[in-house]
């Protein structure tokens, strides 16, 4: 399967008649005076729609998907996207509805953002929800622009966030783009170390980002201490609902402690992630803070739903419309149809998976902490480097014996970290399946190093080498450009 | 309804395993510290039921097959040939996540790249990155990165700029609190010589739309050549399937350009997932924020691609990162991609120039109504004012129960054009709906 571009299989003069051509009259065309017009033709590929086809499906056939195998990425949720969600989001009387449509014409719309903001909201026990962020670090964004505005309508100047250090890197990211200076809270066993935070915390301190169970899959058991220490230093707890699905239908963000909660739909409520996007991340905030949230939020009028846009304390606009309207849809028809006595069977088989997995892996590789995890959980491949096998190499012999590796070196703490989340939707022979290519692939570190640090062995590619690729920076494909050699088939 | 394959006896045994009784007491440990939760019962549904009630609320959002939809303002309905949404709705492509695996994610890693090549190749500049999350949040990263780079707050911003554009650069950038100036558009079309009247020493950047909100394609590169020697940085928004016919950011020596992606391809969605397109001048490449794919090779010389530069992400560069952006728009990049594949470059400039001739067209029979006329006299592309006799969103409401979605009462935007509506037409509105809409003014008019 070759690795050639679009732009190679161009032939000048070729061409598909998606809508009808027709000339332009003279006195149009004179309209635009020639200045404002562009100089030279975009170089775009000039194929036929079967060429086009044919060329994007061998492209698809070249992507590992969760409907391809397993895809046990720690952080990530990599569950079984249901079909009906994307049925749904098909519906032109969805999809064809322009965004600015009077609110009297998109009362569907309205109402199923409507609905959705509320079930949001008493799943994560918080006063209420928007749902205009696009992702999750779009959350972040949010969520931190509205504690910074919190503390300025008191009069309160707090320039200080502080981020445990295995938080996932768009918390401290985020919090740099919301003006506020980072500092890094150490962990103890894996946990937040209280005395650490009580150190760190001062009349500076806006606040603290967290994750729970944080992302080595260990639920922080001081979090009710954490939230109380916070709030008495005057800052606000934020929650990163990247790992959500370890709690779902059981457990609240707001019965925690938390101020601000966003979730990542794209993980916990099973909308595809689209290659890398799009997913939604909607921000929950309990009462104090709901003044602040950005705009448009739905409202429930006298008979109607509408948006309101109205409001003196928002953030303002993040988006130039109301959020990522399908993939909210995905998630309200998915809530819908588990509701909550499946969401509790969700976070249940999910911690359950991971926990069996864990046990399973634990004799062959050293796990980051013992015990029980949650949802996820990290190995260190320390044993293995210690016969020269890295992380990295695990992760590419898997792809050999038919998974996806995990997430790897994440979080920084754990040297050589395999971080693995099973999800609720693998059955039992995927979850052995998994565990027995693991327990190999520690013999082979034993008896067959080589065999590691040559995989993957039966993709389009191998390693790439991202270090001379960064060196001689090819970003776009310009005519002229040498082409591509015939590669095996996959 | 569920997704969870585990058979009560797939839980007996890894309960078993785990030396427990009861998938509760994986959760002992919570339930320790945290208040027994007061999770409301929601109800569930079979796939079938839900399909009933879905389609019931669905219908409340009018008839799609009978209704007419003759707005813009920042979204726009373009034909889409079918194969895009049937390459888009491939599993391997839908279903995947972020490719941090290179060996089994060429398939998007050679989308993005092709996607890149083909935004540089419109816009006319160096390199593009693989998206963000709409037009606007793309012109807010862009005025955070242009102030980064030239270390100044100023920004001087077309009265003419989408407003929610404009809303969006100011949440965006709140902490930096730039100085953000406006240029005037007397007439609608931005003024260069005021433009450059409000540049100085301290400006980080120059923005302009084109069209722009008002549909009025702006002296782009007028304005292009004064700011070329300055060091000032010069922003452009665009509107991709426009650039079939108008001039390019990169021949009016935009530095750094962005653009709404969703006329590629995208259906309008009630508002996203949209596309943000992002692209810049080679000698800012490093500054630039979000994920970028670039080629690389294996030790036997094969042709591969991976994800580039990663230093100046998130992921590894944490607070010192040049955007937190993290998931984009991949799959809507990947939709723009096979659009602009399917048209090519004659495609694509059919499409410009019938919606340019539809719109004109349009714009020539709404004029003609009595006491109507055009606000304004500069060229337009596909969008112009039209000047009511009446309240505009008295004639939005009243051609609702017509089945038609009017132009947008430019009041709700601006308090002082309250009879105002801003009209769009693409090549998708033919000459009965043309008529349709005539018809329906003439009774809705006084």
């Amino acid at each position: 399967m070759s690795a050639r571009t679009i732009f190679e299989k161009s032939r000048e003069g070729r061409r598909s008649s998606y809508i009808p051509q027709r000339a332009m009259s003279p006195a149009l065309a004179a309209q635009l005076p020639a200045e404002l017009l562009r100089e030279r033709a975009p170089l775009l590929p000039e194929v036929t729609e079967g060429e086009a086809v044919r060329h994007y499906t061998n492209l698809a056939r070249k992507n590992w998907a969760v409907d391809v195998g397993f895809y046990p990425l720690g952080s990530c949720t990599m569950k079984y996207n249901p079909r009906v969600s994307e049925h749904i989001s098909s519906w032109p009387e969805f999809s064809a509805a322009h965004p600015l449509r009077p609110a009297r014409a998109a009362q569907g719309w309205l109402r199923v953002m409507y609905e959705t903001e509320r079930m949001l909201s008493q799943l994560c026990g918080v006063a209420r929800f928007t749902l205009e962020p696009a992702a999750g670090a779009q959350g972040e964004l949010c969520g931190m622009l509205m504690i910074r505005r919190y503390h300025a309508e008191r009069g309160d100047k707090r320039n200080t966030v502080i981020v445990p250090d295995s938080a996932h890197g768009t918390n401290p990211a985020t919090a740099a783009l919301a003006g506020f200076r980072v500092k890094t809270c150490p962990s103890k066993g894996g946990l937040v170390d209280l005395e650490a935070l009580r150190g760190l915390l001062d009349s500076d301190v806006a606040g603290i980002m967290l994750t729970n169970p944080n992302t080595l899959g260990l639920f922080e058991r001081d979090i009710q201490e954490i939230c109380r220490l916070v709030h008495e230093a005057g800052g606000l707890v934020y929650y990163d609902g990247a790992n959500f699905n370890a709690l779902v239908g059981r457990f609240r963000p707001g019965d925690m402690g938390f101020d601000v909660v966003h979730l990542n739909l794209h993980k916990t409520f099973a909308t595809p992630h689209g290659g890398g996007g799009p997913g939604a991340g909607p921000v929950g905030v309990v009462e104090k803070l709901e003044p602040f949230l950005p705009v448009p939020l739905v409202r429930k009028g006298a008979e109607d739903f509408e948006l309101e846009e109205n409001r003196p304390l928002s953030i303002g606009r993040l988006n130039a419309f109301a959020g990522n309207a399908l993939v909210i849809l995905r998630a309200y028809v998915y809530l819908r149809l588990l509701g909550t006595s499946g969401l509790r069977e969700v976070s249940g088989d999910a911690v359950l998976a991971a926990n069996y997995l864990k046990q399973r892996l634990v004799t062959a590789y050293e796990p980051s902490e013992p015990g029980r995890c949650m949802h996820e959980f990290v190995l260190s491949a320390s044993r293995q480097k210690s016969k020269g096998v890295r992380a990295l190499d695990i992760a590419k012999r898997l792809i050999d014996l038919g998974f996806h590796p995990p997430t790897i070196y994440f979080p920084l703490t754990v040297p050589e970290a395999l971080m693995i989340e099973p999800t609720e939707t693998e059955n039992l022979e995927t979850l052995d399946a998994f565990a027995e290519a693991m327990l190999r692939i520690a013999d082979e570190a034993e008896t067959d190093p080589d065999v590691l640090h040559s995989a993957p062995h039966d993709t389009p590619v191998g390693r790439l080498n991202e270090v001379a690729a960064a060196k001689d920076l090819n970003l776009r494909w310009r005519p002229g450009q040498q082409s591509g050699s015939p590669d095996a088939i996959w | 309804m569920n997704f969870v394959p585990h058979t009560p006896d797939d839980v007996e045994s890894m309960l078993q395993a785990l030396g427990l009784s009861a998938v509760d007491s994986l959760f002992d440990g919570v339930r320790a510290v945290v208040p027994a939760s007061q999770v409301p019962d929601l109800p569930g549904h079979s796939e079938f039921e839900l399909r009933r009630q879905l389609w019931d609320i669905a219908r409340l959002n009018g008839r799609p097959d009978q209704t007419l939809c003759f707005r813009g303002a920042g979204a726009y309905e373009h034909y889409v040939p079918a194969a895009v949404s049937q390459i888009t709705g491939r599993g391997e492509f839908f279903t995947a996540y972020t490719p941090y695996q290179p060996e089994v994610s060429q398939g998007t890693l050679q989308a993005m790249y092709e996607f890149q090549t083909m935004i540089c190749e419109l816009m006319g500049m160096d390199v593009a990155n693989a998206s963000m999350y709409d037009g606007a949040s793309a012109l807010a990263e862009a005025a955070l990165m242009a102030m980064r780079i030239t270390q100044k707050r100023r920004l001087v911003v077309s009265e003419a700029l989408h407003p929610h554009w404009l809303d969006v650069v100011r949440t965006y950038s709140a902490n930096v609190e730039p100085e953000i100036v406006i240029a005037p558009a007397p007439g609608g079309r931005t003024d260069a010589e005021q433009v450059m009247d409000l540049v100085s020493d301290e400006t980080a950047a120059v923005i302009v739309q084109n069209p722009n909100v008002f549909g009025i394609v702006e002296p782009m590169k007028v304005i292009g050549e004064r700011l070329k020697s300055l060091p000032a940085l010069y922003i452009t928004a665009c509107y991709p399937i426009a650039l079939g016919m108008l001039g390019t950011p990169g021949e009016a020596h935009a530095d750094i350009a962005v653009g709404e992606g969703q006329p590629l391809g995208i259906p309008l969605s009630y508002g996203g997932p949209y596309l943000g397109l992002f692209a810049s001048r080679m000698e800012h490449l490093r500054q630039m924020p979000g994920r970028i794919a670039g080629i690389a090779h294996d030790d036997q010389g094969r042709r591969g691609y991976v994800m580039s530069l990663q230093a100046r992400e998130q992921h590894i560069r944490r607070e010192r990162a040049t955007s937190n952006i993290c998931s984009n728009q991949a799959l809507c990049a990947l939709a723009a991609t096979l659009y602009l594949a399917l048209m090519g470059p004659s495609g694509l400039r059919d499409a410009a120039e019938q919606s340019f001739a539809v719109s004109h067209q349009l714009a020539e029979q709404l004029a003609a109504l009595p006491r109507c006329s055009l606000r304004h006299g500069h060229p337009f592309f596909n969008e112009f004012v039209l000047e009511l006799p009446i309240a505009a969103e008295d004639v939005e409401r009243e051609l609702w129960d017509h089945g038609i979605v009017s132009g947008l009462p430019l009041g709700r935007w601006f308090p002082d054009r309250a009879n105002e509506m801003l009209f769009c037409a693409t090549e998708i509105i033919g000459e009965s709906a043309i008529h349709r809409l005539i018809a329906a003014m003439e009774e809705v008019l006084p």
